[in-house]
């Protein structure tokens, strides 16, 4: 069976040192090992941006796509091969920004991938500019002035769209977050797992200290029940969309792969493709 | 006694005029007449004049005619619209309720289509009354139609069926009263052989079933949406998936991750669909993905004319996207030949792991017309070169180099999930294993590979060339012009003057060498396009064709490309 291990690779992360995305990384490759996967039942579509990068840093199948077009890309993995374990990752920029149409159309959608978002508020890679998570007032290379827009809440765009699992993590409490992705993985269904991760280069409001003071962790409300929309609903109101831990989950959702009519069991990229002589005469008859 | 027969029936957008139309067009291709009809519409679903247009013949033409035997009224609009190309003593069949009026160089007859339709049973029956009336005028019987009407009508009983033959039997009496049984008319009878009837996106569509496509991600835009229409019948017969995504960037990229999963996958959109798509064929290329992508060209730019028909594409699927990647793009000329490429293009793709566009046109897409048989033997599924079992045992424990540099330039591919394949796969400059890379070496080393996949390829049969050796005028054409050329062709012929029809079936790699042989000897060389700026003679040009003596029939009002304009064009130059 494969270990931690087995899921690194000799790659050395181009990330600043203190990135949160280092934690993402060990959390995914955590949650891999601990669910028995093997990497080459995994891929990780990733999109563009310092957190883009994640699918080389991860001994899977990795994919990075153009900017903001994970989840598409992902989502045809998926149908090509429905027994991968696809994970769809990328930052706040890449999933709400660009991305943010297919986000919407995945979580409708209903695929079983998992989805995991770093989000620092920031354009990393382009070297600070605000994001669609910077909030008002925000002050970045764009925003010299402060952001005079308003920012998105993930988990609450998420609930809205309405999603079957969301979660939320933060870089610094690993644990939780190795937790969150194992279930989220684990989910038949789209499941997101937003998770805090600082830009310790360019995000200088939004740090770690930051997140400590601010979060509001799931796990020490005991009577919290994550199987509550309109309760979910409230709390990522209430806190300012700053709630980590399982907000939500919805098991009795039927994934997208399940629905589609004659859809095989076997991963499609297993399947004969010839043609069967009697399908096509009759398809001809059509047009006789 | 006619050979051949231009008919057309014109009314309002939603008025029936379609159906009428197929009706027709359908019961005379079982006869065994050879069947073109090009439909005139606009983008909207109800009201606005619309019309269809049918050719009906006793040997293939692909084009409509610059004429009119008999119109087909429903409003004194599609009268004063379409009667200017009726011919001389060419009939016309208009509805009473309107008190049709028409110029003197036709025959008018006036029959009470709603009435007798009325009569029957419903007002909607106009449209079989009229059908009974150019029965009549043809020379045709009326159960000319039994079979179709009940195709149509058998599920809503028998009372429906009775009540439209009705309808039609009526329409024939009203006519034969009025005198319209003309021998003049008469349409000489046909062989009786059947054949297949059906309009470019519907072949496309069952080319790649035949094709083992699997996956289908794509965005509605006219002309292209009957391709997923009729997939999504057809898919659950083999386990195939059509999804309609949120938009073009979604498709493309959804197919190339469905190819990057091993699936056969292809999207199919029009002009504003391409525009979206081309950061991301870019990543095919870049990735070395096969994908295949369809362009159902449509009058452009932006949204510009999307019911109409141009072929104004051209450049952007060979340049638009930024960067350099080995593409391949096809242009099919006919139904037949839209079957056989969905396969091909696949092939293509996968032996030379890149983007493959599709190129069609509005009026190949959707014109229905009568097609030869369509075999399935002619679609052999070829996935290239794909890992083998030493391939990755001898990968064993590293990173499988899933971008080998190799003399051809193409490497072997391994699907996601495979044991022993592990390997990156990213739009950043890589190296073999497929890890970022951006020293000036390995960038160039991976842009030579990429690129010699393709280098001093021609596609077998980019160029078919019909008609007279060391011609007076070599015509050159691509996509569905075919049909307008060829008769054009006839025409001069019988003319005296010597002529070739150079048909272009695929623009890149563009076939320089075999157009240049096929243009060889010609005194003058006409080319033939559906677009303003003269795409494709810029294309001959730039990639170096030598044909100092050409010219330019462009046609860019949103209409199809008659034989007798090329004729006329021709015959003024000599
Ligand atoms: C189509 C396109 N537009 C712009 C860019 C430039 N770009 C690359 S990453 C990025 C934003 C990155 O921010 P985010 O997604 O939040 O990721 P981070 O770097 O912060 O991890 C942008 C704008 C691009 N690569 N492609
Ligand atoms: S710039 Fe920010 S997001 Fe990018 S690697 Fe550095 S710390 Fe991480």
């Amino acid at each position: 069976m494969a270990t931690v291990k087995d899921f690194r690779n000799n790659v050395r992360p181009n990330w600043c040192p203190g990135c949160g995305d280092f934690s993402v990384q060990a959390s995914i490759q955590r949650a891999l090992a601990a669910l028995g996967k093997e990497p080459h039942e995994v891929a990780i579509v990733s999109g563009i941006g310092c957190s883009g990068r994640i699918s080389g840093y991860i001994n899977t199948y990795g994919f990075h796509g153009v900017h903001g077009r994970a989840l598409p890309a992902a989502q045809g993995l998926k149908l090509a091969n429905r027994h991968l374990t696809v994970i769809a990752a990328g930052g706040d920029g890449d999933g709400f920004g660009i991305g943010l149409n297919h986000f919407m159309h995945a979580v409708r959608r209903n695929m079983d991938i998992t989805y995991i978002v770093m989000d620092n508020q920031i354009y990393g890679l382009t070297k600070g500019q605000h994001s669609p998570t910077s909030a008002h007032g925000f002050e970045a290379k764009t925003t010299p002035q402060g952001n005079i827009e308003n920012a998105i809440i993930p988990t609450q765009v998420a609930l809205g769209a309405g999603i079957g699992f969301l979660a939320q993590g933060f870089s610094s409490d690993v644990n939780q977050l190795v937790q969150l992705i194992e279930q989220a993985i684990q989910y038949r269904g789209f499941a997101l797992v937003n998770v805090f991760s600082p830009c310790v280069t360019y995000n200088k409001i939004n740090t770690y200290d930051w997140f400590r003071e601010h979060v509001y962790n799931l796990d020490q409300v005991p009577d919290y029940d994550p199987t509550d929309r309109a309760a979910a609903m409230q709390m990522v109101v209430k806190t300012g969309g700053l709630a980590t831990g399982l907000i939500y989950r919805d098991d009795s959702r039927v994934p997208y792969e399940d629905q589609i009519p004659g859809y095989p069991e076997r991963a499609l990229v297993e399947e004969d493709l010839t043609l069967s002589g009697e399908i096509f005469q009759n398809a001809l008859k059509q047009f006789a | 006694m006619l050979e051949q027969l231009s008919w057309k029936v014109g009314g309002q957008q939603g008025e029936g005029v379609e159906s009428t139309g197929e009706t027709f067009a359908i019961a005379l291709n079982r006869q065994g007449y050879y069947v073109y009809s090009f439909r005139h519409f606009s983008s909207r679903i109800k009201g606005g004049h619309s019309n269809d247009k049918v050719r009906v013949s006793l040997k293939q033409y692909r084009s409509i005619a610059d004429y009119t035997d008999v119109l087909l009224a429903f409003d004194q609009e599609s009268i004063d619209v379409n009667v200017q190309e009726v011919r001389q003593g060419g009939v016309v069949i208009a509805d009473s309720k309107f008190n049709p009026t028409a110029p003197e160089h036709v025959r008018l007859f006036s029959i009470p289509l709603t009435k007798i339709a009325e009569e029957c049973g419903s007002a909607i029956m106009k449209n079989m009354v009229s059908l009974g009336a150019s029965a009549c005028l043809l020379g045709l019987p009326i159960n000319t139609f039994r079979e179709v009407v009940e195709e149509r009508f058998l599920r809503k009983g028998q009372r429906i069926v009775d009540q439209n033959m009705e309808a039609i039997s009526r329409g024939f009496n009203y006519m034969r009263e009025l005198g319209g049984a003309d021998p003049q008319f008469a349409l000489r009878p046909a062989d009786g052989t059947r054949r297949l009837f059906m309009m470019g996106n519907e072949a496309l569509g069952l080319g790649a079933l035949a094709a083992g496509a699997r996956v289908m991600p794509a965005y509605p835009i006219t002309p292209a949406s009957d391709v997923m229409e009729y997939l999504i019948k057809q898919f659950p017969k083999v386990g195939g998936v059509v999804v309609q995504t949120e938009d073009e960037i979604a498709a493309i990229n959804m197919t190339i991750g469905a190819a990057y999963g091993g699936a056969r996958a292809f999207t199919c959109t029009a002009g504003p669909g391409l525009s979206l798509m081309m950061e991301a064929i870019g990543l095919a290329g870049m990735t070395e993905t096969p994908v295949v992508i369809i362009d159902t060209q449509r009058g452009g730019p932006s949204t510009g004319l999307p019911t109409k028909q141009e072929q104004s594409d051209m450049l952007a699927a060979l340049f638009g996207t930024h960067g350099e990647i080995p593409k391949i793009v096809l242009n099919p000329a006919t139904t037949e030949e839209c079957f056989t490429v969905v396969g091909k293009a696949f092939n293509l793709a996968e032996r030379y792991q890149c983007p493959v566009i599709i190129m069609t046109d509005l009026q190949l897409s959707l014109s229905k017309q009568t097609t030869e048989p369509l075999r399935l033997e002619d679609v052999v599924i070829d996935r290239g070169a794909v890992a083998s079992e030493e391939d990755l045992a001898a990968a064993a424990g590293g990173e499988f180099p899933r971008y080998r540099l190799t003399d051809s330039g193409v490497s072997r591919r391994v699907f996601p999930g495979t044991k022993g394949g592990l390997h990156h796969v990213t739009g950043v400059e890589h190296m073999e294993t497929g890890r970022p890379n951006e020293t000036a070496g390995n960038r160039k080393q991976m842009m030579e590979k990429r690129m010699r996949k393709l280098q001093g390829v021609e596609i077998e049969d980019s160029v078919v060339r019909t008609g007279d050796e060391s011609p007076d005028i070599a015509i050159v054409g691509i996509g569905s012009n075919i049909g307008a050329i060829a008769e054009a062709k006839e025409w001069l012929q019988r003319d005296g003057l010597k002529v070739a029809h150079v048909h272009i079936h695929a623009i890149l790699p563009f076939p320089k060498r075999q157009l240049q042989a096929a243009l060889s000897g010609a005194k003058q060389v006409v080319v033939v396009e559906n677009n303003a700026t003269a795409q494709l003679r810029h294309l001959m040009s730039f990639f170096g064709v030598d044909c100092p003596n050409a010219h330019s029939f462009l046609k860019y009002n949103g209409q199809a490309i008659l034989p007798v304009e090329i004729y006329e064009f021709c015959k003024e130059m000599n």
